[in-house]
């Protein structure tokens, strides 16, 4: 009996993620240096976790709130009146979620009717589009180039809307470019979802790692506010990626529609990590901010590296990726990375798993030590000598 | 500069041009910037952390706590040198509270550490009485934990 054709249509249209080749490939090989991770390499900041050990021995084990404990909505929105000057009320307009993963299955569930459409600029997070498609919506792509760095116009965007389109996804600092936006940019955003009625789910998860300047949160522009449903956590900043503790916030009516959907499925986040997460936001930014100057250095070395090695790249601004471009390869960037892997054991995902607008580009996180990020460029400057001797 | 020290008090061993991609600035202002930071001996010196114990080496470290009369003129310094000019003696610091100086040495043997102490340190004019504590276990040392159990646990590839 052949049970696969008794799935469901929406599950079967979603492609399997594209990372899993190379995992498989990784696997089997000693001596890897990966710069495929999407996640940071520190381990969470010692007081986070000693938090969390000393509320499960206090006996904190039990269900929590549908939204989450008191404690910690308060404390979010403390931090975002602190930081962006952004109200939200804690009762009725912040849900803790299971990591911005949650968040966004929830965001795009609450608010996508079958056939809604969502504008999505690409390349973008692997979960985008499946999230849409599960939801019953349609993921209309928009490629952003890279003579703009990755950043997206309305003038990109214009010519996707159409009468359905309800949704603008955005993502940034954006996985896998490592591109920010600036606040000239988002404003021009921020005008045109108005002027097409759009809500905008916003992405900010890598928010904190922004370099050379600062984050600009999207619900913090001039009437964005309440059309915005703003998703962030604690994985990437705190280095909590494995506790999965996320929060949305948007005005009462989209949280409150959120919170519907997480109460039937998830019930609440888990309690241990909402402990830690309370922990983090009241002592762990000092941390944050030591890990954060250190993907810097790192960000800057590898940048440097690639120019040196003559792949063209842009200067990633934020999150922990730099994007280079390997065309003059002649490769795509799926052989480039299973070349890569097999000749000289450096993992790295190519730009096509995160929509087709990636190709000719490798992602490469550079969440590792600055040592293998050295090795790394000198497997690779290998790599690339080695091809030049066979043409 | 201070991004520059930064990094070398965690790690000596990045080479210059590493240093150079990291900081922004070219090879050569790298050098001159480690130089003057020598000369004005802002570094010290450049040292290796090593686990003795585990190279198979039986050192015996003790803390001494040390109660000195303070001299005319030159108040402690004057003993405190002829203390760190000694070899043994790793590590001196002038202390507030019940005693003034705390000093980390280093022998091969209880009886070598305990020989010194009473023949070279309590036997120094100005010293009134000294207390020592050997040590049994080192579990963190300048900054890093020596039997470090945490590794990187990730997925060699996630989205």
């Amino acid at each position: 009996m052949n049970w696969s054709d008794r799935l469901s249509n929406s599950v079967q249209s979603i492609a399997p993620s594209g990372i899993r080749k190379f995992f498989d490939i990784a696997a089997k090989m000693q001596d890897v240096i990966s710069l495929g991770v999407g996640e940071p390499d520190f381990v969470t900041p010692w007081t986070i976790r000693e938090s969390c050990v000393y509320g499960l021995e206090r006996g904190y084990t039990s269900y929590t709130a549908n939204r989450g404990m008191p404690e910690l909505r308060a404390e979010i929105a403390n931090h975002f009146k602190k930081r962006y000057n952004l109200s939200y009320d804690s009762d009725r307009e912040i849900l803790v979620t299971v990591g911005v993963s949650e968040a966004m299955d929830l965001a795009i569930r609450a608010v996508v009717n079958p056939g809604d459409e969502v504008l999505i600029p690409e390349p973008c997070y692997v979960s985008y589009q499946a999230c849409t498609i599960l939801a019953g919506g349609v993921p209309v792509s928009v490629p952003a180039k890279i003579e703009n760095e990755f950043r997206i116009t309305p003038e990109e965007l214009e010519p996707f809307v159409t009468p359905k389109t309800k949704v603008l996804l955005i993502g940034y600092p954006n996985n896998p470019t490592g591109a920010i936006m600036e606040r000239e940019d988002l404003l021009k955003l921020a005008d045109f979802a108005e002027r097409h009625d759009l809500i905008v789910i916003s992405d900010e998860i890598y928010g904190d790692l922004t370099y050379n300047g600062v984050h600009e949160c999207f619900a913090a522009l001039p009437k964005m506010r309440e059309r915005t449903i703003l998703l962030n956590g604690f994985s990437k900043a705190y280095a909590m990626t494995g506790w999965r503790i996320g929060y949305a916030l948007s005005n009462a009516d989209f949280i409150g529609a959120m919170t519907k959907i997480h109460q039937y499925t998830m019930l609440c986040a888990p309690i241990t990590a909402q402990v830690a997460a309370i922990e983090a936001l009241r002592r762990g930014e000092k941390y944050m901010k030591k890990m954060v100057a250190e993907y810097d250095r790192r960000r800057k070395l590898i940048y440097d590296g690639f120019k040196n090695l003559g792949m063209e790249s842009f200067e990633p601004r934020g999150a922990f990726y730099i994007f280079p471009n390997i065309t003059s390869t002649g490769l795509t960037s799926e052989t480039f990375a299973e070349k890569l892997i097999n000749a000289e054991h450096v993992a790295l995902v190519p730009g096509t798993a995160f929509g087709k607008s990636g190709a000719g580009h490798v992602r490469c996180s550079y969440a590792t030590s600055i040592e293998k990020i050295s090795e790394a460029l000198n497997r690779i400057e290998h790599f690339l000598n080695r091809g030049k001797s066979h043409v | 500069m201070r991004e520059l020290l930064e990094i070398l008090e965690k790690n000596a061993r990045i080479p210059v041009p590493e240093l150079a991609a990291i900081l922004q600035k070219s090879e050569y202002e790298i050098e001159k910037d480690i130089e003057r930071l020598e000369r004005e001996k802002i570094i010290l010196s450049y040292n290796t952390l090593v686990d003795w114990e585990k190279f198979g080496d039986d050192t015996v470290t003790a803390v001494i706590e040390i109660n000195l009369t303070p001299q005319r003129e030159v108040g402690f310094d004057a003993i405190a040198e002829r203390i760190y000019r000694f070899d043994e003696v790793r590590t001196v610091y002038l202390m507030s509270g019940n005693f003034d100086l705390l000093v980390i040495i280093e022998g091969k043997s209880l009886k070598d550490v305990a020989n010194f102490v009473a023949t070279r340190l309590s036997t120094i004019d100005g010293v009134t009485q000294t207390r020592s504590h050997f040590m049994l276990k080192a579990y963190k040392k300048d900054g890093v934990i020596v039997d470090d159990e945490e590794q990187d646990r990730r997925l060699v590839v996630s989205p």
